[in-house]
């Protein structure tokens, strides 16, 4: 259930969800304002669980409303075994409004139209942005939802039901002094995991691969980004070049307008398909790899309540206290591993069929933009 | 052995077969005017030759052919006639049959009895056969650059080609070596001589001392190979306008540079020689005179055609600018997507469900290939679009030398005419003060300078005359640029 359930899930990054065959809890984020620096969602739930008060319902929720009850999930003991959906990155809007404040300043050496136009596409990239933060949101929410264990989370439910503001509950600088010390006990983890014996071939092959892949999918994003950042740079060349003809001669040269905005709407395609997704699944390995750690330091501590119990053994004093506390190490570790299990191998399939549909999406766009630029301007030469 | 071949990317290749009758055209005798109007004319016509590769061998006949019609040689009563013949050509849009039509109005003008139908043949025979009768024909190409000598004294070498029916040539095709400072020589020579007569003097390329040191010094990377590429080409495009222009073939500098063995080294060419020094000094104090003294112009032509051409010129360059940000913007999306794609690859060589592996490294190959299609777009971005610019700006500021030529003769002319006055004022003062032995020397002194004034004032309208023709062709040569649009749009 849970396999299929996450792999329809994954299906659909995009706006609309179809979420599996449980209708019992359907989140969307119909809405979202934009002020100043900051993003207003507003999380809609639908649901025919009677632990909620009401069966449809709509609440505001700000980016540090999301942050708060993945640090929470993310804290609780009971789901050190799974992996939590990684938290939604802060919603950026710095280039494009670096970019605005570009064209703005430069707005007295260009023609009319060409400012028009430029400014049009500055707003495309904005919209662009905007909704990339919403869907990010979404499927986090969507995620939770979907996951047997999580969407029982009281937290969970506070966080979709609670109509007043949720900040009250959000212990500002406990959370940055918190945050500051998750990074150094991260750290320590790194060195932790790779240190350790393991005795499961699963998890050990699981702990390779990961690494590996976490350190590759991170260069392969920032790659990504550069690409798609140069096909920004053309896109906007094409325009400036259009609007000089333009200038020049008496005829329209739209045939570069349209090239430009063409190369503008591949560049924004690929970076919607290909960059997000890179950048999501790299995420999603750092949660995984957050399992793996769990689950390592959840060793440690039964190897090291087995080498307290020998002590003990030995000066002959507190042996059942020792005993009593290995015993729950152990037990604590093997449902780890079990659960650490099932959420890998889901994880994987997962992983594959997202990759799957966004790449086979990105390549039937790129073909229909081909198609519309050879159509636009037929190449009249036999080549 | 035409200019305009060398200067596409082998993207082209079909358009040899029209390119030989563009040669010939060039070549042809006639009018100045039109001589100059076909290169920018050919220029354009290579640009766009993939639309119109059908339609195109019938009008540069029938063109040519009209040509031939006219008398030889420069004939001043025809030339406002001439002139706006011109400027209709490229006033209409380019389109072959307007251009049939309006050339086929003038053979009524010739004084040369050629029936119509000659027009509109279009076979080849018909074609050499002209060419024979015709006395212009030159044809020059610029190839094969070599590296002589070693270390600092290194330079490059370039064969120089030309293949002509001319009788001053002393034979039908020669070849001989020139080198960079040759060529420049040439054009100092010539624009010393000739711009006087208000003739423009097409420009040179650029000396680039960071593109020759790394010649000198042996490097081999792609970009000095790019560097030699755009000096061969823009030193072809130099010497074909010099000899397309009838007035500067005539030059015994032309045919020496053309034919001599070896050419005496040009010294005064380089930057760091006393010449040199003395350029850089006149231009300075050009600069300054300019800027004091203003010539009230008493022709509009003059004012606004020399509006036209500074607006031209700006236009120019902004384009420039932005196409050349294009072409480095590409150059950088090519790398990155080669490492990119060198990326994925070794993301699809680390995943362990063989399918999405397998996606993946494919992926990684179409994004290689993307990167070399990006890579050929840049360089055919930059070879035809770019140095196209590049060149057209430096002609308009050679055009801009043209007009600054006049105004000096203006100013020299408003000299010579104060020292006149001058002169006079004194030989009324000594006749009043009755010296007779300093009156004569007075009136010999008036004389002369009345000679000079004279002269001048000749000169001036002479070159008026000669630059406001050929500035007519220039200007009506950057109306082709609205075919180039239509080329990039093909990017």
């Amino acid at each position: 259930m849970t396999s299929l359930d996450d792999n329809s899930k994954e299906k659909l990054r995009s706006v609309s969800v179809d979420l599996n065959n449980d209708a019992s809890l359907v989140i969307d984020i119909p809405d979202a304002l934009c002020e100043r620096d900051m993003v207003k969602f507003t999380v809609h739930t639908k649901t025919t669980l009677s632990s909620f008060q009401k069966p449809d319902f709509s609440v505001p929720r700000q980016h540090e409303d999301f942050i708060w009850l993945h640090d929470t999930l993310v804290e609780t003991e009971e789901y050190a075994g799974l992996i939590i959906p990684p938290a939604p990155p802060k919603p950026d809007f710095e280039s494009p409004r670096e970019k605005m404040h570009k064209l703005g300043e430069g707005e007295a050496s260009m023609t009319k139209e060409e400012y028009a136009k430029m400014k049009q596409e500055l707003e495309a990239e904005y919209l662009a942005v905007f909704k990339k933060t919403v869907q990010v949101h979404e499927v986090f929410l969507q995620r939770l939802s979907s996951h047997p264990v999580l969407s029982k989370d009281r937290n969970f439910q506070i966080f979709l039901e609670y109509d007043q503001d949720l900040s009250v509950r959000r212990k500002n600088a406990k959370e940055m002094f918190g945050g500051f010390f998750k990074n150094m006990v991260k750290s320590a983890d790194e060195v932790l995991i790779s240190g350790i014996k393991e005795v499961d071939d699963f998890f050990e092959q699981e702990k390779t691969f990961l690494l590996d892949y976490f350190s590759k999918i991170k260069d392969s994003t920032a790659k990504a980004e550069k690409m798609t950042r140069s096909h920004k740079n053309i896109a906007d060349d094409y325009i400036h070049i259009s609007a000089t003809l333009n200038a020049i001669c008496a005829e329209d040269s739209v045939g570069v307008e349209i090239r430009g905005l063409l190369e503008g709407r591949v560049a924004s395609d690929q970076e919607l398909k290909l960059t997000e997704l890179l950048r999501y699944y790299m995420r999603d390995i750092q949660a995984a790899k957050d399992l793996l750690y769990r689950r390592a330091r959840a060793l440690a501590n039964y190897e090291n309540s087995n080498k307290a119990l020998d002590k003990a053994r030995l000066k002959s004093r507190d042996i059942p206290q020792a005993e009593e506390h290995q015993q729950q190490c152990l037990q604590k570790f093997d449902r780890l591993s079990e659960s650490a299990k099932k959420e890998l191998t889901s994880f994987k399939g997962r992983r594959v069929m997202a990759f799957k549909k966004n790449l086979v999406e990105m390549a039937e766009l790129e073909i229909k933009h081909a198609k519309v630029s050879l159509t636009a301007h037929p190449i009249k030469h036999t080549v | 052995m035409s200019a305009s071949l060398n200067r596409k990317p082998p993207l082209f290749p079909e358009t040899e077969e029209p390119e030989p009758d563009m040669a010939d055209e060039d070549s042809d005798e006639g009018e100045d005017i039109f001589v100059s109007n076909s290169k920018p004319e050919s220029v354009s016509r290579g640009v766009s030759q993939p639309e119109r590769v059908p339609e195109e061998p019938e009008d540069l006949f029938s063109e040519e052919r009209c040509r031939s019609t006219k008398a030889n040689g420069v004939h001043p009563d025809d030339d406002t006639d001439l002139f706006a013949e011109a400027r209709t050509d490229f006033n209409s849009d380019k389109s072959s049959s307007s251009a049939q039509k309006e050339l086929s109005d003038t053979p009524s003008t010739s004084s040369f009895s050629r029936t119509p139908a000659a027009l509109h043949s279009t076979s080849l025979e018909q074609l050499e056969e002209e060419e024979a009768k015709s006395s212009f024909d030159v044809d020059v190409a610029v190839t094969n650059p070599e590296k002589v000598g070693d270390g600092m004294n290194a330079y490059m070498a370039y064969k120089v080609s030309t293949r002509s029916s001319l009788s001053m040539f002393k034979s039908k095709a020669f070849t001989v070596r020139r080198r960079f400072s040759d060529f420049l020589g040439l054009y100092e020579k010539l624009s010393v001589k000739q711009s006087l007569h208000g003739c423009i003097i097409p420009p040179p390329p650029e000396k680039s001392v960071v593109g020759m040191t790394k010649m000198k010094v042996g490097m081999d990377d792609p970009s000095s190979v790019e560097f030699l590429e755009r000096r061969r080409a823009a030193l072809e495009r130099f010497l074909q306008r010099v000899v397309s222009h009838p007035l500067l073939l005539q030059d015994p500098d032309v045919r020496e540079f053309l034919e001599r063995d070896d050419l005496p080294r040009a010294v005064n060419t380089q930057t760091l020689s006393g010449a040199g020094f003395l350029k850089m000094i006149t231009k300075a104090s050009d600069a300054v005179s300019k800027m004091t003294i203003k010539m009230n112009e008493s022709d509009t032509w003059f004012e606004d055609k020399f509006q036209e051409v500074e607006a031209e010129e700006q236009q120019l360059r902004k384009l420039h600018v932005v196409v050349d940000s294009l072409v480095n913007h590409r150059k950088e999306l090519c790398v990155n997507t080669a490492i990119f794609a060198k990326s994925m690859a070794m993301l699809g060589n680390s995943e362990d469900s063989t399918a999405l592996s397998r996606a993946l490294s494919q992926l990684a190959e179409v994004e290689d290939k993307m990167e070399q299609l990006h890579q050929e777009q840049a360089a055919s971005d930059f070879f035809i679009f770019a140095e196209l610019l590049a060149d057209y700006i430096r002609l308009l500021a050679a055009v801009r030398g043209c007009f600054d030529q006049r105004v000096r003769s203006w100013q020299r002319w408003q000299e010579a005419q104060s020292t006149l006055q001058k002169k006079r004022e004194a030989e009324a003062k000594l006749l009043w003060a009755n010296k007779p032995d300093k009156l004569q020397q007075a009136k010999e002194e008036i004389t002369e300078v009345c000679l000079v004034h004279n002269i001048v004032t000749f000169l001036l309208f002479w070159s008026s005359c000669c630059g406001g023709r050929a500035v007519g062709c220039i200007i009506s040569a950057t109306k082709a640029l609205s075919l180039l649009k239509q080329e990039q749009s093909q990017f």
